[in-house]
């Protein structure tokens, strides 16, 4: 069976940390920073368990802001 | 597979519209505007009609909308950008013609020119979002407010018999003869978002080939003005905004 796998690229500064991307994931990739935070003050969306991700792109339909660009394989 | 490794040009399923411009938004974290503001700018380019529309800015939150998307933008006193929109698409026929307004624009002060352009079957577009509130004045009631809605100016929540019943202007829009289609989306799941984005390109569509005034209602969220976190939010409008907003198509006219 092939295996699908992905990957998200986030733009942490322009990311305002809204969390609506960490509820869309449906694989629980995504995670805000508990600590970090960008220029604005915001703790940003990073993948926090990259290796799960399935390149759905539900994260980046949600987001408002557009910093989510998603990247997918299909191993044959 | 190394996350590094996935991250090549070839592979890439999901990017920026290209017509969004490379700044900032202005908008609170979470707010539904910029996931609307994606899908317009997405919906004109595969239209590939960016070079030959004009848009209509509201008074309101999304005031600052022609910072955002790459189009010819108008920007029109508060309420009346249905009467500018008119002027531009009268004009300029051959241009597909759009306005984005929120529900205070809209529904309140522009609810005369709103019902008369839908009801001359002006052939533009208007993007409705329907928060519920006056998001950027600091959260007073609209007429959509819902019932029992606490905002800044009903802190114990709205009363009919004082402020009257929310007001239902797609349903009002859908009366009108000379509307084509007239619907209501959300954009709280990446199903409702790509539902949303297929009405405003039917919108577009249907309003560019001279069939009528289209209207897309956006139920969306304030959750600034709600006092909410925005996945909270989400929630709370599952719960009660769609309760008086039913999600669906009102009114079509023109076959998908």
């Amino acid at each position: 069976m092939a295996k699908i796998s992905g990957a998200v690229e986030i733009n942490r500064e322009r990311c305002k940390g809204c969390n609506l991307c960490v509820v869309a994931c449906p694989v629980d990739v995504l995670s805000l920073q508990p600590k970090e935070v960008n220029d604005r003050g915001y703790h940003f969306a990073y993948a926090a368990y990259p290796d799960k991700c399935i390149g759905c792109a539900s994260c980046a339909l949600v987001c408002p802001d557009s910093c989510i660009e998603v990247y997918r394989v299909v191993e044959k | 597979m190394n996350p590094e490794d996935i991250k090549r040009p070839e592979n890439k399923v999901y990017s920026r519209p290209e017509l969004l411009c490379d700044v900032s938004m202005h908008y609170c974290p979470g707010c539904s505007h910029g996931v609307v503001h994606k899908l317009v700018a997405e919906v004109l380019k595969e239209m590939g009609v960016e070079h030959n529309c004009i848009a209509v800015a509201p008074v309101g939150c999304a005031v600052f909308a022609y910072n955002y998307i790459g189009v010819d933008w108008i920007e029109a006193a508060h309420g009346r950008a249905p009467a500018v929109a008119t002027g531009a698409k009268r004009l300029n026929p051959d241009r597909l013609v759009f306005t984005y307004q929120g529900d205070g624009d809209l529904a309140a002060i522009g609810t005369a020119e709103t019902i008369h352009a839908a009801n001359r079957g002006e052939n533009i577009t208007i993007i409705f979002i329907n928060n519920a509130i006056y998001g950027m004045t600091g959260g007073q009631m609209a007429p959509t407010t819902l019932e029992g809605q606490k905002t800044a100016t009903t802190p114990y929540g709205r009363r009919v018999d004082l402020n009257g019943y929310p007001l239902k202007i797609s349903n009002l829009l859908a009366q009108l003869d000379g509307t084509c289609y007239v619907t209501r989306q959300s954009v709280h799941t990446p199903a409702a978002v790509r539902k949303a984005k297929a009405a405003i390109r039917h919108a577009f569509e249907s309003s560019y080939s001279g069939h009528g005034t289209s209207v897309v209602e956006i139920v969306s969220t304030c959750n600034s003005g709600w006092k909410m976190s925005p996945a909270k939010a989400n929630e709370w409008m599952v719960e009660h905004m769609f309760e008086a907003y039913p999600i669906g198509d009102l009114k079509n006219t023109v076959e998908k």
